[in-house]
């Protein structure tokens, strides 16, 4: 019966129409010690399935690009810094000159006021020194007078010798 | 995706991926190489792998794409893979294992059977794929899978009968 099962399943087999599990029956049974003797040709053949299925891959693995990958990554990031260096060096160099000639709305109001003021109080100074110029002919003059005192000195001589002459 | 992590997704695999290039380039170092190819391949595109459907699938598809690549240019150029990998049949004949000769044997037959023959043998009787899986695999329909693997069981089964009467070894 189950010899007769065999046979079945062996043309089946043959034909490219047994599934997996009806596959695995034959293997099971041609893994057996004894075989029926017109059999024994495929006893072989399954084993020799059983066994390279058994075949492993024992060679070690090696991924020899991941150490180029680190090696570019190296020089990737270096000329991303040198980039990053040099734009951060041109915008901060760029944003401190317009920091120095960019003025605000309420700075300019204050600049003008401050100028306001400065004009009203050179104008007022100016008008000061104006009137403090008449000074100077007050001490031209005031010299001038000076001589007046030249003059009474001779003639309080002269009124000095009459008065003795006269009590004389 | 780091070493590791690529590591899981191909281990269940790889030996899979192995045997397929061994069947088709019989050389253990070529078959070696190839999985190592395969295998950097799929690690150079790690990014895409979550996007892939079936890995596995995809891999074996690589891995016989590879062998034929590399099975055309040996033709190209003249050169047979010759496959250093012989047992010393000095000591099994002496040792008179039978079976261990007679699997020798169906690895010879094996080798003489046509390259889609192999890989479908291959994958159906060794890796025990689903047909469905092969079909995906190789890019063939189900029934052609079907017509070449019944072809390769005959031929097996007939040159191990007739070699199994004769007694010739």
């Amino acid at each position: 019966m189950v010899l007769n099962n065999i046979e079945n399943l062996l043309e089946k087999y043959e034909n490219g129409e047994t599934s997996l599990k009806e596959e695995q029956q034959l293997k099971d049974y041609f893994s057996q010690e004894t075989v029926a003797p017109h059999l024994e040709p495929y006893k072989p053949m399954f084993t020799y399935f059983l066994v390279n299925q058994e075949e492993q891959f024992t060679k070690a693995l090696s991924f020899p690009e991941k150490s180029k990958n680190k090696n570019r990554f190296n020089f990737k990031w270096l000329s991303v810094a040198a980039v990053t260096v040099l734009m951060v060096s041109v915008f901060v160099f760029k944003s401190f000159n317009e920091e120095k000639l960019t003025l605000t709305d309420a700075d300019k109001i204050e600049i003008n006021n401050a100028k306001e003021a400065l004009a009203i109080m050179s104008k007022h100074f100016n008008q000061g020194t104006a009137q403090v110029s008449y000074l100077d002919e007050i001490s031209k003059i005031g010299t001038q007078v000076d001589y007046l005192k030249e003059i009474t000195n001779p003639m309080d001589r002269l009124l000095k010798k009459r008065r003795f002459l006269f009590e004389d | 995706m780091t070493q590791l992590e690529f590591l899981n997704i191909v281990t269940p695999f790889k030996d899979k991926v192995f045997r397929l290039a061994k069947r088709l380039l019989v050389s253990r170092e070529e078959a070696e190489d190839a999985t190592q190819e395969v295998l950097i391949k799929l690690w150079k595109n790690k990014a895409k792998i979550k996007d892939y459907k079936n890995v596995e699938a995809f891999s074996m598809t690589m891995t016989k794409n590879f062998c034929f690549d590399k099975l055309k240019s040996k033709q190209a150029q003249h050169l047979k893979i010759v496959h250093s990998n012989y047992q010393d049949h000095s000591v099994s004949l002496q040792k008179e294992l039978e079976l261990n000769d007679s699997l020798g044997w169906v690895g010879k037959i094996m080798e003489t059977l046509p390259e889609q023959q192999k890989m479908v043998v291959q994958l159906r009787d060794i890796e025990q794929y689903e047909f469905k899986e092969i079909a995906k695999m190789l890019d063939m329909n189900e029934t052609a899978i079907r017509v070449a693997l019944s072809r390769a069981r005959k031929t097996i089964r007939e040159k191990l009968t007739s070699t199994h009467n004769y007694g010739v070894k």
